[in-house]
């Protein structure tokens, strides 16, 4: 435990919002130059506590009881309860914040110097110059390249990482004792969280301010945390050092949320034998396509030359930033995207020719051979259709099984495949869980037969406890049914559990193709090191 | 007043309608203006060309609830039969926008390209005429009358159904459920049946409202201006226009036909609006429409 | 020949896709225009002369008009002229239709623009205070409020504030129109009752585009960071809130000045106000054909022109076109 003095001190937080209790009296405490990590699944409660902790919880009907007080300077002042007037001295000025989404966070159409300075202005009183020298200092310290051109910039000229990093110098622009950072990496490539954990480790270094680091990553949280709370449904289930928690964790929940974790360098996929034989071979995959900026059309050279091939009863990862051009591999084999250039021989059949020139029906036949599942479990299901209706689609449009009673039959076996009831056939999608909705997704796809299923970052949007079991159930039905993947994805411990053999792309390129085993136990390509590198360890840093 | 969408099926959509008391009250409204409709001949105290001279600019009594105007005709009675023509005419329009509009809009929406182009382009030339005006030319050329009116206010308010239905279409076929239809093979009859029209037919319902509404305005404008609803016919738009040089003398002959006309609209609005806040999930603006482009 | 560099810059990019665009609808435009006259069943010489007929006059007004040409000749004829302000000679009176638009322009003209003043001046207030109480009373009120506006026939309440501050009060003139370089105040006195009704009833419909525009912009996350940093409430408010609902808003505004310019008609009507609206209740009545062509291309022209005065305002105004 963190010996110095606590700067938040918070006390049996409840908050609930109607009726419905959402913190159940969680207390905690920062202290300073320490960073509490406070880890949770979606619905745990972890942004709504420490919002109404921090006083700038805005949401109707919602009801906070509690003590949480800023402790550090002078007197203790109670957030909770507190004034309009106290709280907004107390927002920027004591305690600064960072939200998730770079992309929304900032003002498009205020110059950042603008976004820095009304901060100031807010909490102290300078003058014009004063404010454009500590603006500068604060976007240099933040590491911005060019930092004078930067504050004449806005948003949109900057990207995502940058961005971030400018919301940081936003937070810390009055030099608060407190920093909050809720889910600030979740949004950004790997490597960019990779340079902003350390950014904000290096400034909680020089600064002395306490953190606050929320995420659902336990990874992350291993990083950057000092002391760990782990949430689950509003109760704080475990709260220990963060040593304690990763080595010797207490609860069965903790325990629960580190097993599920895919961590690189732990078993992969099962072996499949040697003459497996090839179902698909991709050659030269070329893809262009037009957007309409506001100004005017333009293209972007998604995928360039790109070539692989996908073993019979194996998985392909496909591993990729965003940008990469990953998705848009998933869309040329599956036709909503056209290939330019290049050749896909499934099995046999030239997918590309059979598109362009084969005809309704023969088109037709190619496109149950592939089978598709995306990411949002959310939008991937008509919400006005039953499940039962939307897992019977292929069967209807395939003709693959006959009448009612047939496919009523089908839907069931579907069901139990991956693991759901049959009463779910008559659901709506808003009645499912999130990790429900894929394993219907999934239910789906399989409804075609598919020889090979294509699976699009299919488990990016899930929980980790639920990632777990959803992979854990793809696993099952590739050895038992001998099922051929192209799995696409950004989280390298996710492909390395699944994969037997691995692309690395970048900028549509093809910067590393090898077997999984061989990539990840000596990387070639540079590019490839730093992705690897950038993933969060299996063990938290040492502590200072 | 604004009930939360809910992300859910057809289940959850109603219970939130009828818990909207706007909503329920304008559909009430509506029911006893149709049904006053469907009934105004009979239902009619007076005949609509009964002339009685001698009880000419009598104001409202027992006798005459809404007085009578300066023929000595019974203005409720007037009232009735016009609200039915002009009912008559609002859906006979708005049947006809929807038809080509909604036919329009979605195949443009679906199938993209240079069909899209080209439909919008057409849509984007009749919305360069404001509407009242091209009402008005189309009504000038082939000559005023009931048909003529309602062929002139369902073309220019065609426009409108195209859009709104293109973009809701639109909105649904980027979504990953259509596009993994379309992955998996499904031909487009069956997208368009059971994906795209099921959550193109909220936004549009909320649409058919408000055009019902603006559709009664314009009847009874182009009445107003004689180009509409002609006599011996009642209409609400020439009842005011014949009142405006008695309406110090006799205001019930104004207040009457034009409350009248308020009191539809404003309900035929109110429901639209309260369609709007359970239907239409992204409540889009008309904004997001036209920049669709 | 290499072109100046100012031509790759991203708002005369921007502004260039409009314009081609406008030009595409104009000639759709000029297409329908052209077509409400060609559609008309029997002869519109013969219609116009009316009692005035006699061969000769037939023959002379048909001729006047271009009328004996093929209708392809015709067109591009009409529109040739009509790009050079010919806009022909008007059926009743043989005077040039442009000259008679141009006349009636300044009526119509201050009739819209003191509408749209008015409408801002509600809607604008009505709108951000609603959005920023959503869900409450007064958000309520203001809701209700402009269904009314919205539901209201506009040649009813003219005729009803005529009867009430005219004719009972004598406070306004009833009708007619003063110029305003001769007759400033007499300008502005006639031009309240029909301005109130035009600005009262686009103001209805403007505070919901701009109730919804401050909604959607207070659900955005730099609103949420705004707040954070401790700002006061009138600051969140003005420079995050409105002050980025403001782009859509100005676009709104925009269309509805616009459509504004085509429902004067029956406001004009019912003061008596000489302007375009009016002039086309009478050509529609008169069957003075060449002069309702004129009308309605001129409207639909100033339609156009003002949305593309949107378009360069947003351009300049968000600085996400002004520097791709």
């Amino acid at each position: 435990m963190s010996a110095s003095r606590p700067v938040l001190s918070v006390t049996d937080l409840h908050v609930g919002i109607g009726r419905q209790p959402i913190v159940r009296g969680v207390s905690l405490a920062v202290h300073r130059e320490a960073t509490l990590g406070i880890v949770g699944e979606s619905g745990s409660g972890k942004s709504m506590t420490v919002l109404a902790a921090t006083g700038l919880l805005d949401a109707p009907g919602a009801v906070v009881s509690g003590s949480s007080a800023l402790v550090s300077e002078g007197d203790p002042v109670e957030l909770i309860g507190a004034s309009p007037r106290a709280l907004r001295s107390v927002h920027g000025g004591r305690i600064g914040f960072v939200f998730q989404d770079p992309g929304t966070s900032l003002n498009p159409l205020l110059r950042l110097e603008r976004q820095i300075t009304e901060s100031l202005e807010a909490h102290r009183r300078p003058t014009r110059r004063e404010a454009y020298a500590r603006a500068l200092e604060l976007l240099d310290a933040v590491g911005l390249p060019d930092p004078e051109a930067k504050l004449g910039a806005y948003p949109h000229q900057l990207s995502g990482g940058q961005r971030q990093r400018v919301m940081i110098a936003i937070a810390l622009a009055c030099d608060p004792e407190l920093l909050i950072a809720d889910e600030p990496t979740t949004s950004l490539d790997v490597t960019t969280q990779a340079q902003i954990i350390d950014l904000v480790r290096d400034l909680q270094r020089d600064f002395g301010t306490a953190v606050v680091w929320i995420s659902h990553d336990l990874g992350v949280i291993g990083q950057v945390a000092d002391d760990v709370t782990v949430l689950h449904d509003g109760t704080a289930v475990e709260q220990a050092t963060v040593l304690d928690v990763f080595e010797r964790p207490q609860q069965p929940y903790t325990r629960q949320l580190l097993e599920a974790r895919p961590l690189v360098g732990e078993n992969g996929p099962s072996a499949i034998a040697d003459d497996a034989g090839t179902l698909l071979e991709v050659v030269g995959l070329d893809v262009r396509f037009p957007v309409t900026t506001p100004v005017g059309p333009s293209t972007v050279h998604a995928v360039k030359a790109l070539s692989f091939q996908i073993r019979r009863g194996a998985t392909l990862g496909l591993v990729g930033e965003s940008g990469s051009g990953k998705s848009t591999v998933a869309a040329a084999l599956t036709g909503l995207v056209r290939a330019d250039a290049g050749r896909a021989v499934l099995d046999g059949t030239d997918v590309f020719t059979v598109r362009r020139s084969g005809g309704r029906r023969a088109e037709k036949a190619l496109r149950r051979r592939i089978g598709l599942v995306l990411q949002d479990p959310f939008s991937s299901l008509n919400p006005r259709i039953p499940v039962a209706a939307s897992i019977g689609e292929p069967l209807v449009v395939h003709g693959l099984a006959d009448g009612r009673a047939a496919r009523r039959a089908r839907i069931d076996e579907l069901l139990d495949l991956v693991g759901l009831e049959p009463s779910f056939a008559s659901r709506y999608p808003h009645e499912l869980s999130g990790g429900q909705r894929q394993r219907v997704s999934i239910a789906r796809a399989l409804a075609l037969e598919p020889e090979l299923l294509i699976l699009d970052e299919s488990t990016a949007s899930l929980d980790v406890s639920v990632q777990a079991t959803v992979l854990e159930l793809l696993a099952d039905l590739q050895y038992r049914f001998g099922l051929t993947y192209l799995f696409i994805g950004h989280d390298l411990a996710v492909i390395q559990r699944v994969s037997h053999d691995v692309l690395v792309m970048r900028a549509g390129e093809a910067v590393e193709y090898r077997p999984a085993a061989e990539l990840f136990a000596a990387p070639e390509d540079e590019y490839t090191r730093a992705l690897l590198a950038a993933v969060p360890p299996a063990r938290p840093r040492d502590a200072v | 007043m604004t009930d939360r969408v809910l992300d859910g099926g057809r289940v959850g959509s109603w219970r939130l309608l009828a818990g909207n008391p706007v909503t329920v009250v304008s559909a009430v409204a509506l029911t006893a203006v149709l049904v006053v409709a469907l009934t105004a001949h009979w239902i009619a105290p007076y005949g609509i060309n009964e002339v009685d001279v001698p009880n000419a600019l009598r104001g409202p009594s027992g006798a005459h609830w809404f007085g009578t105007d300066e023929l000595g005709r019974d203005v409720l009675s007037r009232v009735l039969v016009a609200v039915q023509a002009s009912m008559r005419v609002a859906l006979v329009s708005v049947v006809f926008a929807v038809v080509v509009g909604v036919t329009t809009g979605v195949v443009a929406g679906y199938r993209g390209g240079w069909v899209d182009t080209v439909f919008m382009r057409v849509v984007d030339v009749m919305f360069a005429f404001p509407v009242l005006l091209l009402a008005l030319a189309i009504v000038a050329v082939l000559g005023p009358g009931v048909t003529t009116t309602m062929l002139a206010i369902g073309i220019v308010y065609t426009p409108i159904f195209a859009r709104v239905a293109r973009a809701s279409t639109l909105g649904v076929t980027v979504e990953p459920y259509v596009q993994l239809s379309r992955a998996m093979g499904t031909g487009s009859p069956y997208i368009l049946a059971r994906h795209v029209l099921p959550n193109v037919a909220g936004p549009l319902l909320v649409q058919t409202s408000l055009s019902l509404a603006f559709a009664i305005l314009s009847e009874a404008a182009l009445s107003f201006l004689g180009l509409g609803i002609q006599p011996p016919e009642p209409s609400l738009g020439r009842m005011i226009f014949d009142s405006q040089g008695f309406v110090t003398l006799a205001w019930w002959m104004a207040v009457f036909p034009g409350a009248a006309i308020f009191v539809v609209v404003l309900a035929f609005n109110l429901l639209g609006d309260g369609l709007r806040d359970v239907l239409d999930p992204r409540q889009r603006t008309m904004l997001e429409a036209r920049r669709k482009q | 020949m290499t072109l100046p560099a100012f031509v790759s810059h991203p708002v005369v990019r921007f502004l260039a896709r409009r314009v081609g665009y406008s030009l595409v609808v104009l000639i759709g435009v000029l297409v329908v225009v052209f077509a409400l006259v060609a559609l008309v069943p029997g002869d519109p010489v013969r219609i116009a002369l009316g009692t005035r007929y006699t061969p000769e006059a037939y023959e002379a007004l048909r001729a006047a008009s271009g009328l004996d040409r093929p209708l392809f000749v015709q067109f591009f004829s009409y529109a040739g002229s009509a790009m050079t302000g010919d806009l022909g000679v008007s059926f009743r009176n043989g005077e040039p239709v442009a000259q008679i638009l141009l006349d009636r322009l300044p009526a119509t003209v201050s009739l819209a623009a003191f509408g749209i003043v008015v409408a801002c001046a509600i809607a604008l207030p009505a709108g951000i205070w609603s959005a920023l109480h959503e869900g409450r009373l007064s958000d309520a009120i203001v809701r209700i409020t402009s269904q009314f506006g919205l539901s209201i026939p506009d040649f009813w309440m003219g005729i009803l504030l005529i009867a009430l501050f005219s004719t009972t009060l004598g406070w306004l003139p009833t009708s007619g129109y003063r110029p305003l370089f001769g007759d400033p105040v007499g300008w502005l006195q006639h031009l309240v009752l029909p301005g109130l009704v035009v600005g009262f009833v686009a103001a209805a419909i403007l505070t919901r585009y701009v109730r919804s525009a401050v909604l959607e912009v207070a659900d955005m996350g730099y609103v949420r960071t705004a707040r954070s940093k401790g700002l006061p409430p009138r600051v969140v408010t003005f420079r995050h809130t409105v002050r980025n609902a403001l782009v859509p808003i100005l676009t709104v505004t925009g269309i509805q000045l616009a459509t504004i310019l085509g429902g004067v008609i029956v406001v004009e009507v019912v003061f008596a106000w000489p302007g375009l609206g009016r002039l086309v209740y009478n050509s529609v009545a008169a069957r003075d054909y060449p002069v309702i062509q004129g009308a309605v291309l001129l409207m639909a022209v100033g339609f156009l022109v003002i949305n593309l005065l949107v378009d360069l305002l947003y351009a300049v105004v968000d600085p996400r076109i002004r520097l791709s």
